[in-house]
């Protein structure tokens, strides 16, 4: 750990344009990049975490302005070299990896056409000799039968090999620092453990600097060899991931580590003894994509014989991975999709045989919190209608729902006066604390939490699904919660139905569940979950 | 609605189209104020050059008309056309597509077969063919300008509709019990009006010009002075008196222009995110 740094980053200061949140998006930052280690900048969004990877690669946007601070690297300070100097340095020199591996290779060119692009950029090698440079990259960093795979299309691959093609073309030629920008957000669990063990793997193995951008301290725990923690554009704690992780010294950093949901579940009491709130019996969705003519039509199972009841006052786990059917479940319980086979019933109504009006009037028992919380607002409304919509609706009287408006942004933590104003002017927390509100002014029985809080920073995740359970217990709901996140489900569930391919191929209460996984999906899940390693929970 | 405004004026091609478009309003709707005589009426002699006679500014046509006149009240009737036969287009396009999108399965396929009949159609032959058969009226005009335009629209809100809909604050309104009407109406169409709009803008450009091509092979209402006749009465004589049709020209090119930058002018200010990266 001695050897002198790749780069190092003194008092870098990158101005914001007028209108910003603050006038810097990043505020005096310094630290070191070291051959052999692999360095986490850790922050929530908006704490201009990117805007440091974005600085090193001189992909800062046009209207950002770097106003003070150095970027030395071999020799050099890369905020002063022109375009054609970074056409060296980039690729070259330092390489990235993106969050998003599909937006981010070329839709229409072979994975081996674009793994050689990046040696024909800078001119190397004869055309054949990077045909063959693409195989053994590919066979390098672990993608099935290389020689068959450089031929695909990006589309053809699954996002775990999308990323891995990625990472192929950021080492194709041997760059000393490798950056990555949220590498694995968008992957599954088990392919985010994958992607992380290979990162690692190849960092030791070619003695690279690794700047690692993330907003998981799981992720953290796992991979890092020393942490910057950023807040508003500063530096709040830096260090070895020991130390932070285990004696973080910023109240910060503190509040971040606790707000990482844990895998230890709270005690809770059984519930299967009340009764039943929502009853799911065999449900089947199955979606046609007709592919033309001469050609079978494209059948994906999202649901298949999906059983099962939700009791009073408990909460039920929907636990899977992408494309495992969670969501179809969701909007099949919501009738926002039509199943082909099954029942929903909510006391003794059946609600997949009404129809029209007598289905909007049973609506009411059932609501749901959406994933997204800048999309689940229409824009053009404001607040309070937003909320009192639905009671209108449903006969209540306007300026009576308008009150109960009212009530429900004060029970969820906001301001009253917010009625008047327009979805815009609040962050993804609040946004999501209004879907919240919206969904409790019909007064349901059921809620279906959808991702709800799975775009939402820690620290903000913490108090949403605080928030959830405290409303859960105050009004007596009971509730369908959706989720990628085991560490959220063992906080909140009472009972985890593990999905795979449409099928619930496991149900338990969640303590069980987690200390005694029978189906080897589950134990899969449950092996890739990111930062049980973590000095904060052996504590 | 303020925002985008400022962002038109900040607009130098939409400032442009929207002072024009304003001259041309004004003139319509002051100008026969000001020349309260019939563009009808001989005014003097035929053949008078523009710019010799104080009386007659434009010169006179074939007939000893004040060209000047004739443009003031064509004014009228290019821009009533336009509007009119525009907001009877939108009122038929918008809610078909709404509905084709919004329901989707076989009513969007028979509003679509229905809808793709009259694209298959030329537009200008059909227009033809309609206003000849109603009778050449003002009335006609519009209806048949309303009916061959409206089926873009219905394909252009068809499109929004469809990407809307599978929005989660649509779905939340479908999941809190409103009706398919309310959901089309308050929570669908307010986000979908933007490019509605800018293409209502070049619609009404198009409108004219397809009045002005109506009246230019003698289609128009006998009773109304318009540009496009304008320009078809003096066709013949362009030769000798160049000015009875270019003047009429110019006042058509220069309102389908006008309409054109702030059609544009539009798209930038509702379409912000692209407008910056043209830039």
């Amino acid at each position: 750990m001695t050897s002198s740094p790749a780069v190092t980053i003194k008092d870098l200061k990158i101005a914001l344009p007028d209108g910003g949140d603050r006038p810097y998006a990043v505020d005096g930052v310094s630290f070191d990049l070291t051959p052999g280690e692999i360095i986490c900048v850790v922050g929530e969004s908006g704490s201009g975490k990117s805007m440091c990877a974005h600085a090193l690669m001189g992909l800062l946007p046009d209207r950002v302005k770097t106003e003070a601070g150095t970027i030395l690297f071999e020799g050099h300070d890369l905020l002063g070299i022109d375009e054609s100097a970074w056409h060296d340095v980039r690729g070259r020199r330092i390489a990235m990896v993106f969050q998003e591996p599909m937006t981010a290779l070329n839709p229409l060119m072979r994975i081996g056409d674009q793994i050689a692009e990046v040696f024909e950029a800078h001119g190397l090698l004869t055309p054949k000799q990077r045909k063959q440079k693409a195989v053994d990259l590919a066979r390098e960093i672990g993608l099935p039968d290389p020689e068959r795979i450089v031929r695909a299309y990006p589309h053809q691959l699954s996002g775990g090999q999308r990323q891995r093609a990625m990472i192929a073309m950021a080492l194709a030629l041997e760059p000393t620092v490798l950056v990555a920008d949220e590498p694995t957000t968008a992957l599954d669990v088990t392919t985010q453990a994958q992607i992380l063990k290979l990162i690692r793997d190849l960092q030791r193995n070619r003695n690279m600097a690794v700047l690692f951008i993330t907003h998981d301290f799981g992720v953290v725990a796992d991979i890092a060899d020393r942490i910057v923690v950023l807040r508003h554009g500063k530096v709040v704690e830096q260090g070895t991931a020991q130390d932070v992780l285990a004696r973080p010294q910023h109240s910060y950093t503190r509040a971040l580590l606790a707000a990482v949901p844990s895998m230890q579940p709270p005690q809770r009491s059984s519930l299967t003894e009340r009764d039943r709130a929502v009853d799911v019996i065999g449900l089947d969705k199955t979606y046609v994509t007709p592919q033309g003519w001469f050609r079978p039509d494209r059948k994906v199972q999202a649901a298949k014989e999906v059983s099962f009841a939700i009791h009073q006052g408990e909460t039920l786990g929907l636990v899977g991975e992408s494309g495992s059917g969670k969501s179809s479940v969701a909007r099949l319980v919501m009738r926002l999709i039509e199943a082909d086979r099954g029942t929903v019933r909510i006391g003794d109504v059946d609600l997949t045989q009404i129809e029209g009006k007598e289905l909007r009037a049973q609506r009411r028992r059932i609501q749901m919190i959406f994933q997204d919380p800048f999309a689940s607002l229409n824009p053009r409304r404001k607040i309070g209608n937003i909320i009192s919509d639905g009671p209108i609706a449903h006969g209540v009287d306007r300026r009576a729902a308008r009150r109960r408006a009212k009530e429900l942004l004060e029970m969820v933590g906001l301001d009253p006066g917010a009625i008047e104003r327009y979805p815009h002017e609040f962050s993804g927390g609040q946004r999501q604390r209004i879907g919240i509100a919206r969904a409790l002014a019909l007064d349901p029985d059921i809620i279906v939490a959808d991702e709800a809080v799975s775009a939402l920073d820690v620290s903000v995740q913490a108090q949403v699904l605080k928030l959830l359970e405290d409303l859960k217990a105050r009004l007596g709901l009971s509730m369908l919660f959706i989720t990628h996140d085991l560490r959220v489900a063992a906080q909140i569930c009472d009972r985890v139905a593990v999905m795979q391919k449409g099928e619930i191929v496991e149900m338990k209460p969640t303590t069980l569940l987690l200390a005694n996984p029978e189906h080897p999906y589950t134990r899969e899940l449950l092996a890739a979950v990111p930062g049980q390693r973590s000095p904060s929970q052996a504590a | 609605m303020k925002k985008v405004l400022r962002a038109m004026l900040r607009n130098p091609g939409g400032m442009i189209g929207l002072i024009i478009l304003l001259i041309a309003v004004c003139i319509a709707v002051f100008g026969p104020m000001v020349f309260p005589n019939s563009p009808w009426r001989m005014a003097q002699r035929p053949f008078v050059p523009p710019f010799t006679l104080p009386t007659v500014p434009l010169g006179t046509d074939a007939l000893g008309r004040d060209v000047l006149a004739g443009i003031i009240y064509g004014a009228r009737v290019s821009l009533l056309v336009g509007l009119v036969s525009t907001l009877a287009a939108l009122t038929v396009g918008v809610p078909l597509g709404a509905m084709a999108g919004y329901f989707g399965g076989r009513a969007d396929d028979a509003l679509m077969r229905f809808t793709e009949f009259f694209q298959t159609v030329p537009s200008f032959a059909l227009a033809i063919v309609l206003v000849a058969v109603l009778q050449p009226s003002i009335y006609s005009i519009v209806a048949a300008i309303a009916i061959v335009s409206w089926p873009p629209v219905a394909r252009l809100v068809r499109g929004e509709v469809l990407s809307l809909r599978t929005r989660e604050y649509v779905q939340a309104a479908v999941v809190t019990g409103q009706s398919n009407t309310w959901i089309i109406c308050r929570e669908i169409l307010p986000n979908a009006l933007s490019p509605v709009i800018v293409l209502a803008s070049l619609m009404v450009a198009t409108a004219i010009l397809l009045e002005s091509s109506l009246s230019f092979l003698g289609l128009g209402d006998p009773n109304l002075i318009s540009w496009g006749y304008m320009v078809g009465a003096g066709r013949t004589v362009i030769r000798q008196a160049w000015w009875i049709t270019v003047f009429p020209g110019v006042a058509i090119l220069l309102s389908v222009l006008a309409l054109n930058l702030i059609g544009e002018g539009l798209n930038d200010a509702l379409n912000p995110r692209l407008a910056k990266d043209g830039r």
